[in-house]
This record gives structure tokens, C-alpha cells and sequence, in this order.
């Protein structure tokens, strides 16, 4: 695309951050009082919510119950407000649908599904502002709740996006980033192991470039690991001064 | 066990309702519970608002958009209304749960908005019959505890109230006779709605004898059937309408009435002061949306 330069000749991309720096991160668990577990991020001005429902009894047909493990049921969603143009639906078209998959299949990786046989786990998403890395704001708001309830996790998944411009690799993608049009990596990471729990890449991009990619995403993705620690640490010691009262 | 449960706060609410003017939780039947708002909470809306009342959260963003004018009404521009309830106030609501309930809403909310007499619709015409302002007013369920309408209507006043990012739009002729909408370059150049006469909505419970504003879910539970006021700063009410299953004797509706009237009256001087208090503040105003 013709126009925007995003990375300038001293190194800086548009909106002032170096190419691994990560946006501005705030977020809160606990928003809500009647979900099992809830938590709000902010990734610069993404906007994102999760709940967390669950373990609980199978809801619907039966037939769908695991004599071995529990079933994880997701959904996301966007704000029809969310975006710059006005969405009509907030889910249940086709780019919902998908990262409902995604969302999905990452968390399956990461809770310990096997402790909870025959239940089933509900996690909601919610974009209420999008301006780039909505899944990954989804997956770091998810994981966050899912600490929030309670819920045994292998590890945190910590999500990132990266790209890649003049050779350099932009991580945490900005909505004007991402519609540039150029290679984009989502990646979702048990920074502990060091194990991927979700990997997706679209356009191409030469093979030599792949490594560096992933490597800065990888590293950013263990940044955020240590925000969002920061954030579970906070909440538990603001919960257990409060309990302590 | 559920229903055990129920029958029981039946019992203590039924008492306390009808022996004396004492709610369970310790407010009379006129009081609201503790209400939060804060404006301008989603950045790429023309105006939006959060509304907490007790553990009922709502989010109002309302974009404005160019489009055509009804038929019906060709020189107003109109107000389109949908209401998510999403799955994060109950997993019932999860795919197309919660639907039904979103169409109920969207419906009595139109009949309340969208006419002359609430909104001045005429300001949001461009041109006759060509152009006008579509104000889409998008509603999300965040956690429901009973009384959605009365937050959802303190949430769509709010947000309407908040200086609407409206730009000015000027017609264009040129030589050939085609007109050209034109917006104003300067992002302050802003029209600014005449809000004086939105409504606000008062929902009434009727419980035993006597009625209820704000009623919790386990209120609503008890009550009969509950009547929907809606009422302007003034005191004019601008629509009445009976929702639920079970049946009112007209001479409780009539008193019913009175109080939404007097109670929605009061409602909106405190708003007010607080949309007031947040504008005054302007940039320097502490943001706080969901974080703290």
C-alpha cells in the first residue's frame, strides 16, 4: 500500500513504537460478580472482555459429553459498535465462527481438561473496541479469567501478532498495521515450555524470514507473560488484603 | 431446591413489601439501587455510555451514519435500535439465545425514542427525502440483574447527552446539478442534539399490593406483572406499557403511573449533574471504564 510508511528510516513505526514494542497494556479481573471468573484488557485501543462459566453439568444434548474429560465451549463476539464501520451482527458469521475455532482449540491445549470429566467449560469473548491483535486480546482477556475461576491451566497463553516490513519484524500489529496488507503471524504461546498453542499465518513470506518472525513473537508473546503475571499477582494480593480486612 | 428457595424469598419479600415500606435489601419502594455512569467509554463511537445499577451492567454506543429517510417521515432522520444480549451475562443467552429478549427491548425502545417528541428528529435531516442521520444505537447486556430497562434507558440518555461526535455537513451543488455531502474538516465542528425532552424509562413492579421500582431479579421473580413508564424531565410520560405475564387492575395502574412519574421526574436531575460534572472536566476527566 501506497502512502503509509510503517517502520521510518530511524527505526520507529507509526505510532512512535520501536518494531518489539508492545502496545500500552491495562487489565482488570473480576469485572463481574455473577461469572465464575471475568477479566478486561486493554491492548492499546483494543478493547476486549472475557467470562468464564464453568466447570458445570454438560448444557444441551448429552451426546456431546467426554467420559474422560471436559468439553471447552467458546464463543466470540464484536460489539456492533466496535469497529469503524457499524457491524450488523456481533457473532455467528463466518470470521466469528472461526476464531471461535481458534479460540477454542487454544484453550483445549492449555486447561487440564482431564480433571474435570463429563462438564464442560464455557468461555466468552467480547471485543468491545477493535484496533488490531483481536485475538490476541482475546486469548490474553481469556486466560485471565480462566485464572479468575479457578481453573487448572498447563500454563498462561499469553498471544501476540507479528509482521513483517523491510525486513524487520513488527510485533503487536495496530488495526492500521494490519490493513496494510502486508505478512501477519498470530501466535499463541505456553511461555513456560515454550510450547505453541495456536499458530496461523496468511500471505506468504520467504522462508529465511520465518525464524526472525517467530522469534520476535515468541518474545513478545513472554512479554506479555510477564504483564499479565503482574496483573494475576496484583489481584490476588489486593483479594486476599481485602479478605484479611 | 431452586424452587424452595424462591418460595422462600417470596414469602420475606411479600412481607416486607406489603407490612412496610422496607425492601430485603433495607431500600423503600421508591429507591433506586446505587447507579454508576461514565460517557464516552468506547472511542470510535459518536457517544457511548456505561451504566451499572447494582449488578446490572449495560454498554451504549451509538454511531451516527448518512443514510436514506423513511418514507413515512421524509424530512427526520431516525434512530435504529438493537440490543445485544451477549453470553457474557448468561450462557442461556450463548448463539441465539438471547434473541428474543434483544428483539423485546429493541422494540419497546423504538416506541419510546424514536419519535418527534423525544428526539428532535428534524436536526438529524441533511436534505429531504435524500439524506439524513441514522443514529445507530447498539446496545450490550453485560451482566443482567434485573431492571434492564430502566439502565438501558440512563445509558441511551447518557450517551446521546454526551457532546455527539455529529460533524457538520454542508451540500455542495455543482455545475451539472449533482449535490455532494460535504463534511466539515475541523473534528469539533460538531452538531450537538437537543436532548431536552429524552425520556427516561421507570419500570414498576407490582408485588402483593403495592409496587416496586428497581426491582432485583428475585423481586421480579414475585411481582405479578411490571408496568413500563417512560418520562421526560418535565414530567410528561410519553409511553406507558404493561410487560409480563398476569394482569392489572386499572386502578393500580393508575397509581403505578403517578409514581413512575414522580420517581422518573427525579431521575433525571442527578444525571444530568453527572453528565455536567464529567463534561466540565473535559481532557483532565480520569478515565475509568472497567479498569478499577
Amino acid at each position: 500500500m501506497a502512502g503509509i510508511e510503517l517502520l521510518s528510516d530511524q527505526g520507529y513505526r507509526v505510532d512512535g513504537r520501536k518494531p518489539n514494542e508492545l502496545r500500552k497494556i491495562q487489565a482488570r479481573m473480576g469485572v463481574f460478580s455473577q461469572a465464575d471468573g471475568s477479566a478486561y484488557i486493554e491492548q492499546g485501543n483494543t478493547k476486549a472482555l472475557a467470562v468464564v462459566y464453568g466447570p458445570h453439568e454438560i448444557r444441551g444434548s448429552r451426546s456431546k459429553s467426554q467420559h474422560d474429560r471436559a468439553i471447552i465451549n467458546c464463543q466470540y463476539s464484536m460489539a456492533t459498535f466496535s469497529t469503524g464501520e457499524r457491524k450488523r451482527r456481533p457473532h455467528g458469521d463466518r470470521k466469528s465462527s472461526e476464531m471461535t475455532l481458534h479460540l477454542k482449540q487454544t484453550f483445549e491445549a492449555a486447561i487440564l481438561t482431564q480433571l474435570y470429566p463429563r462438564s464442560q467449560i464455557d468461555i466468552y469473548v467480547q471485543i468491545l473496541q477493535a484496533d488490531g491483535g483481536n485475538y490476541s486480546a482475546c486469548v490474553n482477556a481469556a486466560t485471565l479469567a480462566v485464572v479468575d475461576a479457578g481453573i487448572p491451566l498447563r500454563d498462561y497463553v499469553c498471544a501476540c501478532s507479528a509482521g513483517f516490513v523491510e525486513d524487520t519484524p513488527l510485533v503487536d500489529l495496530s488495526h492500521l498495521e494490519e490493513s496494510a496488507g502486508g505478512t501477519q503471524l498470530s501466535l499463541a504461546v505456553l511461555p513456560k515450555a515454550e510450547h505453541l498453542a495456536l499458530i496461523e499465518m496468511d500471505s506468504r513470506l520467504h522462508q529465511d524470514h520465518l525464524e526472525s518472525m517467530m522469534d520476535a513473537a515468541t518474545q513478545a508473546c513472554k512479554d506479555l507473560y510477564a504483564v499479565l503475571d503482574r496483573v494475576v499477582r496484583d489481584h490476588l494480593q489486593e483479594v486476599t488484603t481485602s479478605i484479611g480486612e | 431446591y431452586l424452587h424452595v428457595a424462591l418460595l422462600f424469598w417470596q414469602q420475606v419479600i411479600l412481607c416486607h413489601c406489603t407490612l412496610d415500606d422496607l425492601r430485603v435489601d433495607g431500600r423503600s419502594c421508591e429507591d433506586y439501587r446505587y447507579v454508576e455512569v461514565e460517557t464516552d467509554v468506547v472511542s470510535n463511537t459518536s457517544g457511548s455510555a456505561r451504566v451499572k445499577l447494582g449488578h446490572t451492567d449495560i454498554l451504549v454506543g451509538i454511531k451516527a451514519e448518512i443514510g436514506r429517510p423513511k418514507l413515512d417521515r421524509p424530512n427526520k432522520g431516525c434512530l435504529e435500535f438493537f440490543v445485544d444480549c451477549s453470553a457474557n451475562a448468561t450462557p442461556e443467552f450463548e448463539g441465539r439465545g438471547g434473541e428474543e429478549l434483544g428483539t423485546e427491548i429493541a422494540n419497546a425502545l423504538y416506541r419510546v425514542y424514536d419519535n418527534e417528541r423525544s428526539v428532535d428528529l428534524k436536526s438529524l435531516c441533511i436534505t429531504p427525502m435524500e439524506h439524513c442521520w441514522i443514529l445507530y444505537t447498539d446496545v450490550l447486556l453485560l451482566q443482567c440483574d434485573g431492571n434492564l430497562f430502566d439502565a438501558i434507558s440512563l445509558a441511551i440518555k447518557a450517551a446521546l447527552l454526551t457532546p455527539s461526535k455529529i460533524p457538520k455537513v454542508q451540500m455542495m451543488e455543482d455545475e451539472e446539478g449533482t449535490t455532494e455531502i460535504e463534511l466539515s474538516d475541523d473534528p469539533f465542528d460538531c452538531v450537538r442534539l437537543n436532548t431536552e425532552n429524552v425520556p427516561c424509562i421507570v419500570t414498576l413492579c407490582k408485588i402483593g399490593q403495592r409496587h416496586v421500582v428497581d426491582a432485583t431479579l428475585q423481586e421480579k421473580a414475585c411481582s405479578v406483572a411490571s408496568l413500563l413508564v417512560s418520562v421526560t424531565s418535565k414530567g410528561t410520560i410519553t409511553c406507558v406499557r404493561k410487560i409480563g405475564g398476569g394482569s392489572l387492575d386499572p386502578e393500580s395502574i393508575y397509581e403505578m403511573i403517578e409514581t413512575g412519574k414522580r420517581v422518573g421526574k427525579a431521575l433525571h436531575a442527578p444525571l444530568q449533574d453527572i453528565l455536567n460534572k464529567e463534561e466540565s472536566l473535559g481532557k483532565s476527566r480520569e478515565k475509568v471504564g472497567f479498569i478499577g
